[in-house]
């Protein structure tokens, strides 16, 4: 890996995209039209346990789009993204781990 | 000792120490070689401190049916000696190595935040102190180290002791998670130019990996301590049998953390060995890829073998299946590390110092340890030895002979670097050989007792049961390990002021710490080095037709620019330990110490982190 | 003083990713501990008898708006439009008192109403444990505005040069959000149901 040096400070590096505040306001109707979905389906009772994965979808999909416009994580270094998913995956994976030792999955 | 005035919000000025000498200069420093020697002295003391409640354990089991220390107070021996090895003895002692090594393996003045890691050495020492002081203030924990309720919880534990033991930890959570932090960020951001991550020395790499699998592993320690403590203190229902709770819950918590922990232990020194072994047999380590492999590896399945600590609790025969296959599976790439510090050695010039019979001790204890942790992994076989005596002798082998022989190694390598000096080689020597001896004689009849049916944590045992002879055989060895560590003590003081002069470089060494005087200037570098290659410093010395024409330095020592002294660590340590005492006595010191923390906080964070025109 | 960082980055960004990596696992423990412990114990109150949709939707609502007025602030603030950064600062941090309020509110509900305290059984001990912890994240996280705000206003010390304390205030204040993402799908909208189906 080849070592770049550049100026460590306050000022943000414009140089790479940067999102226009109207992919901001899109990314919060986006967030409003998915919280409100999970909102419907959870008043489909003929759904039974079908809703999980549906739950599941738009939450994830919510929290992607947060994490990847709303905190940068798109348009910022890949160390970033790495660090970042490092953790969650861990924890997404111990979750289920404990969910199956403790018989949720059997 | 002059001050910079610094502006608070609401006008109000505080003063900041400007090169303070004495005391304050050791309270106000954030310099990561004085902080460096800070947590070494501190966790030796600590170190010792573990010792004698070990001696005192011994002392009991040395022949049947002894009363020199009631069973209480024998739980409360066991429970403390662990806690203190492992969380105040080894991890802080190789966190002294992280602090003043680091920096200079991979060429910089400091670390990524001095302050913050100022404050890890404090909050260190709090976490020491409130988990010491449990012996005069009423009980130190006696639920064992890994505290597994329902035994922990305030229906069968109604004193401080285990409160202590929750506080305690936590405060030394915050401490070692604030140096994991910064040394993640140090050895990403701080490199000196050319120092790629495959050029690292190993040590900084296992550090790296430690630290990483210490910020993931602690969190769940920290959630499965607050359960506790919300249980004890406000009645919650987390391990309350009587709502239906499963205490099972806190052995998979405690183990998710523990597993992993005792990688943390355990890789740190087998980074010191993996650099004491190039240097005294002059030649670089053998398969430096595949050593960052197989530790990244090792870090990788850490988290995937956890419930072998659990294979008797009734699992099941899928999960132990699950799990015995995943531990089989970590013991690869430690042998992966055994065969290139082997292949290391072979062929070397290799110098028999006391560094490297440390480190080759290292070796072969750990291999025992291994060996023995593969007869546990099998969960048919652990059966057996769960709960007995044959697990105490792996863990000693795997964390005396294997994390304690690695830090002495590295005690022994770089105290010409920290203090200038040589130690008293014959000294070191007989330190290794009582300490060796010593370590095979106590631990390794524990395997035999062990499969005699010996449990652990018992404080005493019925002379008809056999094992009467070899107790009283680990008893007198174990004082001879204590024997050894008196050597060791002797050595360093003797040597700490009045050794022979060390010089820049006495081991003929591969890596940038050797290639500054000893002690390092506070700057650390005159200037940054540029480096273009694995053990630059080596090749530097190979290259040069003329080791005496040193190009002279341009720069000027007074324009170097270091970070500036602090006291705010300090009294957000205070803070927070305010705040552990008052959980464990009264919730309004919790509210005193959080308003402290939260002010000295913001004074921090308004700080800045080099005053204008500062040097 | 040499500014310079191996990888370019700053070293304080990097640090709150990796922060807020090990925060995963924090938060993960707590939630496995709900998940394990769903369905069992006594059984009433639970989610189903306790839980109030409606309220608890309109209260995700406003922390997920409170995201958008969050980066709207961080956007000004670059730009150096300091009088706008203020009022969408202002407004991150209403609408973060108002999440709190609307926790406080249902957990007095609940309290109160409904007799669930957290001693009562393991659906209050995980619940209040959850989303308590999480309500303390928030309250840190409008503390931590607060202060920025603080200094924007009394010591005019906020301007685009120094976007970067601001753009860490607001990576922590997004991950509190998007673990309430989480919470509200796992903990409120899974809540009627005790677990998967048995075989």
């Amino acid at each position: 890996m080849s070592v770049e040096i550049k100026n460590q400070s306050n000022h943000i590096d414009e140089s790479h995209s940067h999102p226009k505040p109207m992919t901001y306001f899109k990314v919060a109707m986006a967030l409003v039209i998915l919280t409100a979905l999970e909102i419907l389906v959870f008043y489909f009772d003929w759904l039974g346990y079908g809703i999980i994965p549906v739950l599941a979808f738009l939450s994830i999909a919510k929290f992607a789009i947060v994490v990847m416009y709303y905190m940068h994580l798109k348009f910022d270094s890949k160390l970033f993204t790495y660090v970042f998913l490092a953790g969650l995956i861990l924890a997404a994976v111990v979750i289920l781990w404990l969910m199956a030792l403790f018989g949720w999955f059997v | 000792m002059t001050t910079i005035p610094f502006k608070l919000p609401f006008n109000i000025k505080l003063y900041r120490p400007v090169s303070p000498t004495g005391v304050w200069g050791w309270l106000t420093t954030v310099d990561h070689k004085k902080i460096g020697v800070l947590y070494g002295v501190t966790a030796f003391i600590m170190f010792l401190t573990g010792g004698i409640e070990a001696m005192l354990i011994r002392t009991q089991l040395i022949a049947p049916e002894l009363k020199i220390i009631a069973p209480e107070v024998y739980n409360q021996l066991f429970t403390m000696h662990a806690t203190t090895m492992i969380f105040l003895a080894i991890m802080p002692l190789s966190a002294a190595f992280f602090n003043f090594i680091i920096p200079l393996q991979i060429g910089a003045r400091d670390v990524a935040f001095p302050r913050l890691n100022a404050f890890s050495y404090w909050a260190f020492l709090a976490g020491a102190l409130i988990m010491k002081s449990s012996w005069f203030l009423g009980g130190s924990p006696n639920a064992g180290w890994f505290g597994y309720a329902p035994i922990t919880t305030a229906t069968f534990n109604p004193g401080n002791g285990i409160d202590f033991w929750i506080i305690g930890l936590q405060v030394l959570g915050v401490a070692s998670l604030a140096a994991s932090f910064n040394f993640i960020v140090t050895i990403i951001n701080m490199r000196a130019p050319g120092m790629t991550m495959m050029r690292l020395p190993l040590f900084t790499w296992m550090t790296f990996i430690t630290a990483i699998l210490l910020v993931l592993a602690f969190p769940v320690i920290t959630v499965a301590l607050i359960e506790l403590m919300l249980d004890r203190t406000f009645d919650f229902n987390f391990f309350n049998t009587k709502a239906g709770a499963n205490p099972i819950l806190w052995q998979h918590l405690f183990w998710i953390f523990g597993h992993p922990e005792v990688y943390i232990l355990i890789l740190p020194a087998m980074g010191i060995v993996s650099e004491v072994l190039p240097t005294f047999s002059r030649k670089p380590i053998f398969g430096y890829p595949a050593m960052v492999l197989a530790a990244s590896f090792i870090a990788f399945m850490g988290w995937l073998v956890w419930s072998h600590h659990m294979f008797t609790t009734g699992l099941g025969p899928i999960a132990n299946s699950v799990f015995t296959l995943t531990t089989m599976l970590i013991a690869v790439p430690t042998g992966v590390k055994m065969f290139n510090w082997l292949g290391t050695m072979w062929g070397g010039d290799i110098d028999f110092k006391t560094p490297t019979l440390f480190a080759v001790g290292f070796m072969s204890m750990f291999l025992i340890g291994g060996i023995s942790g593969v007869m546990h992994s099998f969960s048919a076989s652990d059966y057996q030895q769960q709960d007995t005596y044959f697990i105490v002798a792996h863990i000693h082998y795997v964390l005396f002979g294997g994390s304690i022989f690695g830090i002495f190694a590295g005690i022994y390598y770089w105290f010409p670097k920290i203090t200038g000096r040589m130690y008293d080689e014959k000294l070191g020597k007989l330190n290794f050989w009582i300490m060796f001896i010593g370590q095979n004689l106590t631990f390794f009849p524990m395997h035999w007792v062990g499969m005699q049916g010996m449990p652990r944590r018992i404080f005493t045992y019925d002379s008809g049961m056999g094992w009467a002879f070899w107790n009283g055989f680990e008893t007198i060895a174990a004082y001879a390990i204590a024997f050894g560590v008196l050597i060791f003590v002797i050595n360093m003081i003797k040597s700490w002021n009045g050794g022979k002069k060390a010089g820049d470089d006495p081991w003929d060494g591969r890596t940038l710490e050797w290639s500054i005087p000893s002690p390092p200037p506070v700057y650390n570098f005159r200037d940054i080095p540029i480096v273009k290659s694995l053990d630059d410093f080596w090749q530097t010395k190979q290259n040069s037709s003329n080791s005496d024409a040193k190009v002279k330095s341009k720069t000027k020592v007074s324009d170097i620019h270091l970070p500036q002294p602090s006291y705010w660590p300090l009294l957000v340590a205070v803070g927070l330990t305010i705040a552990g005492f008052g959980i464990i006595y009264n919730l309004l010191f919790t509210g005193i110490g959080i308003g402290i923390m939260l002010i000295t906080v913001c004074a921090w964070s308004f700080e800045p982190v080099n005053e204008p025109d500062s040097h | 003083m040499s500014d310079e960082t191996t990888t370019g980055l700053s070293h304080r960004k990097l640090l709150i990713w990796v922060f807020l990596g090990s925060d995963c696992m924090f938060f993960a423990s707590l939630i496995g501990t709900y998940l394990i412990y769903k369905g069992s114990g006594v059984l009433h109150p639970g989610p189903a008898d306790v839980f109030d949709i409606p309220t608890t939707s309109v209260s995700t609502f406003v922390l997920l708006m409170s995201s958008m007025s969050m980066v709207f602030a961080y956007a000004y603030l670059v730009r150096d439009d300091i009088k706008a950064f203020r009022i969408w600062m202002f407004s991150t941090m209403i609408m973060g008192s108002t999440f709190l309020g609307f926790q406080v509110f249902e957990f007095s509900e609940f309290y109160f109403h409904d007799d669930l305290s957290p001693q009562t059984n393991l659906f209050g001990t995980t619940f209040y444990a959850l989303t308590g912890t999480h309500g303390l994240h928030v309250t840190i996280g409008v503390i931590w505005l607060g202060i920025i705000f603080y200094s924007s206003l009394f010591r005019n010390t906020v301007t685009s040069k120094t976007n970067l304390d601001l753009d860490l205030a607001a990576l922590y204040w997004h991950f509190v959000d998007i673990v309430w993402i989480v919470i509200f799908a796992v903990v409120y909208l899974f809540g009627t149901f005790t677990g998967f189906p048995s075989s």
